[in-house]
């Protein structure tokens, strides 16, 4: 198809635009371009054109409304596609306004710390609404749905066991290795059997558990509440007048709580077997030794300690995990990103309480 | 049932077979779509139209089959070769499929921006309001997020898209679907409007039989893994299959059709 375009510019007449061929969105640059560069009044010849879209009538449209140019030689259907295109010039906003930098900014800070008074608050709430729901399953316990809860023994506690004992086998190695190296340079390698019984025990078993089970369950909650959300499940169920938080929180919240001190005593367990087996490999401690420093070294109060800690660092996984799906409106991102927000959320939570934990456990003297 | 004599095929699907698995969803299907038509194709759930929809516009590979698509072989093609047919048709998905990290407006851009990169932001900004205005949007709609737009206006964001490039050849999937009854029957005008003056071809599914008698020129109607007819309403009327006679005489194709003879719908 022979394109092509002539300009013609008169100093008494202004200028003539004719295009040949197609004024379609394929040169609509270029159109724009060499209609720009001419001078007025401009008049624009359709009469060798023979395609015109959309696009080709707009700019047609525009000058002849921005610069008063005329157009000649239109054959009807280009004539009914301008009147379209007239028809259709509405003031139509395509950006939003922008507000002033600064106080965009201001916006977005109180925005921001609205947000954050406003999930505490939730969160209360909900943690309150859990609390009641407990209460009526004690009154009633004929509501209490164990098969719910049994499935979720499964997927939150069975399922997690590789992946934890795997990890805290790999963490007792790091520490045993990393401890080793640091004490040789005082000539104190033992000690390093000191250090994994009291950090694995102590801090790090259920610390790394409470973690893992955050990744793993705090988001599966969080995305299975949240979808459920979208497709109105929920709704349903309060409809059908089954209590959601009944249904669906507070199983979630038993299985992660109870399996939580399961867990970390798993994963204590297996950070000392490879602690145990690096010590025995690298410093030569035969494992009955190793058993015997470790009762020694290790007051039983570090266990109380962790076995304490555990469920509630389970509670707020499992809270902050459903209470974030059940924040879930509108589409599936928002699914993703309430997923993300319950994993930091839960994570942040777990290591505030654990600082509080050690400053509360230390000053009651358990040392 | 034949083609019309003046037909100049815009689609061809010729002994189209698909299948999931063991299950079968067309079978030896053949189906032509004329330049300048609305085609509805109807069919019970689960008969295949989307799929047969998918298959058209290459988002499914047939089992075995041919498809021509504006003159062009649309089975085992590279998808370079298929960027030349991508940009002269538009689809508009059953839930508009909008982007829904961008605005209505840069939804309207997408398209534009692939295929023409080199035109300028202003000018980009404008093709888009008239876009906007042309899918018959208020005219704040254009900075929204998909999220904050009702159905219709998804539907009709999701039109505006499709329509961004000049499409000669639009596919529309049950567009008034989850529409309320005026809305359903404005945007059957929007589109018989649109399609008459920018001489588009459209090939429509839908179950609203208000939209079959309103706008369609011819209806196809899909059933025993195959397209069993193909005609104007009163021609498929005409005919002694008993899914077509339910579908068309039944209470509701009843009411649709006599709401359309007394006055189609304005």
């Amino acid at each position: 198809m022979a394109e092509d375009t002539e300009q013609q510019t008169d100093q008494r007449h202004g200028s003539v635009y004719r295009v040949a061929g197609a004024l379609t969105i394929t040169r609509a640059a270029t159109t724009q371009r060499e209609l720009e560069a001419l001078a007025d009044p401009v008049t624009i010849d359709l009469s060798e054109i023979d395609r015109m879209d959309t696009v080709g009538a707009w700019l047609v449209y525009r000058t002849v409304r921005d610069r008063g140019a005329k157009v000649i030689g239109a054959s009807r259907d280009e004539v009914s596609l301008l009147r379209q295109v007239e028809e259709f010039d509405k003031p139509t906003q395509v950006t939003a306004d922008e507000p002033h930098n600064f106080i965009a900014v201001l916006r977005e800070l109180g925005e921001w710390v609205a947000e954050a008074g406003s999930t505490l608050v939730g969160l209360l709430g909900f943690f309150g609404a859990t609390l009641i729901a407990f209460a009526n399953v004690i009154r009633r316990p004929k509501k209490f749905r164990v098969n719910a809860v049994v499935q979720r023994f499964d997927v939150v506690g069975v399922r997690a066991l590789g992946i934890i004992g795997l990890m805290s086998f790999l963490i007792g190695i790091v520490i045993a290795q990393q401890g080793a190296v640091q004490l040789a340079q005082f000539g104190a390698e033992v000690y390093t059997i000191n250090l994994i019984g009291r950090i694995t025990i102590r801090e790090l078993g259920v610390l790394m558990t409470a973690i893992m089970v955050a990744g793993r369950s705090g988001s599966a909650f969080a995305a299975q509440i949240g979808t459920m959300k979208i497709t109105e499940e929920i709704d349903a169920m309060r409809t059908i007048g089954v209590s959601p938080i009944e249904a669906l929180v507070l199983p979630r919240m038993m299985a992660s709580v109870l399996m939580m001190p399961l867990l970390a005593f798993w994963a204590m367990i297996t950070a000392l077997l490879g602690g145990g087996i690096f010590v025995w490999l690298d410093l030569q401690i035969p494992p009955l030794t190793y058993i015997q420093r470790l009762q020694e070294v290790t007051p039983l109060t570090d266990l109380w300690i962790a076995l304490i800690k555990a469920p509630v660092f389970g509670f707020i996984i499992a809270l902050s995990g459903c209470f974030q799906g059940m924040l879930v409106q509108g589409d599936s991102e928002e699914v993703g990103s309430r997923t993300t927000t319950a994993v930091v959320q839960s994570i942040f939570l777990v290591i505030v309480l654990d600082a509080i934990f050690a400053v509360f456990f230390s000053s009651i003297g358990w040392v | 049932m034949t083609v019309p004599k003046d037909c100049h095929p815009i689609i061809e699907v010729r002994n189209l077979r698909n299948a999931f698995g063991e299950q079968i969803i067309h079978d030896d299907l053949d189906l032509t779509v004329c330049r300048g038509e609305i085609l509805g194709v109807v069919g019970g759930s689960g008969t295949g139209k989307s799929v047969l929809l998918r298959s058209i516009i290459g988002l499914q590979t047939p089992e075995q089959g041919h498809i021509d698509v504006l003159g062009e072989n649309m089975v085992g093609r590279t998808e370079d070769e298929a960027k030349n047919i991508r940009r002269r048709w538009g689809i508009l998905f059953q839930n508009g499929a909008l982007f829904s990290t961008l605005t209505v407006a840069e939804n309207v851009e997408v398209p534009i921006r692939e295929y023409f990169p080199f035109i300028k932001p202003p000018l980009l900004d404008e093709i888009a309001g008239y876009k906007i205005a042309m899918g018959g949007l208020p005219p704040d709609a254009g900075p929204k997020y998909p999220s904050e737009l009702s159905g219709g206006m998804v539907k009709r964001a999701g039109l505006a898209r499709a329509l961004a490039l000049d499409p000669e050849l639009l596919f529309l999937d049950e567009p008034t679907a989850g529409l309320d009854p005026i809305a359903a029957a404005a945007f059957d005008e929007l589109i018989k409007s649109l399609q008459q003056r920018l001489d588009l071809t459209v090939f429509l599914i839908t179950h609203d039989l208000d939209t079959l008698h309103a706008i369609c020129d011819r209806v196809a109607v899909l059933a025993d893994k195959k397209v069993i007819a193909v005609g104007t309403i009163p021609e498929l009327l005409a005919l002694d299959h008993p899914w077509i006679q339910e579908y068309f005489n039944g209470p509701r194709g009843r009411n649709a059709a006599q709401s359309y003879e007394e006055g189609p719908v304005a």
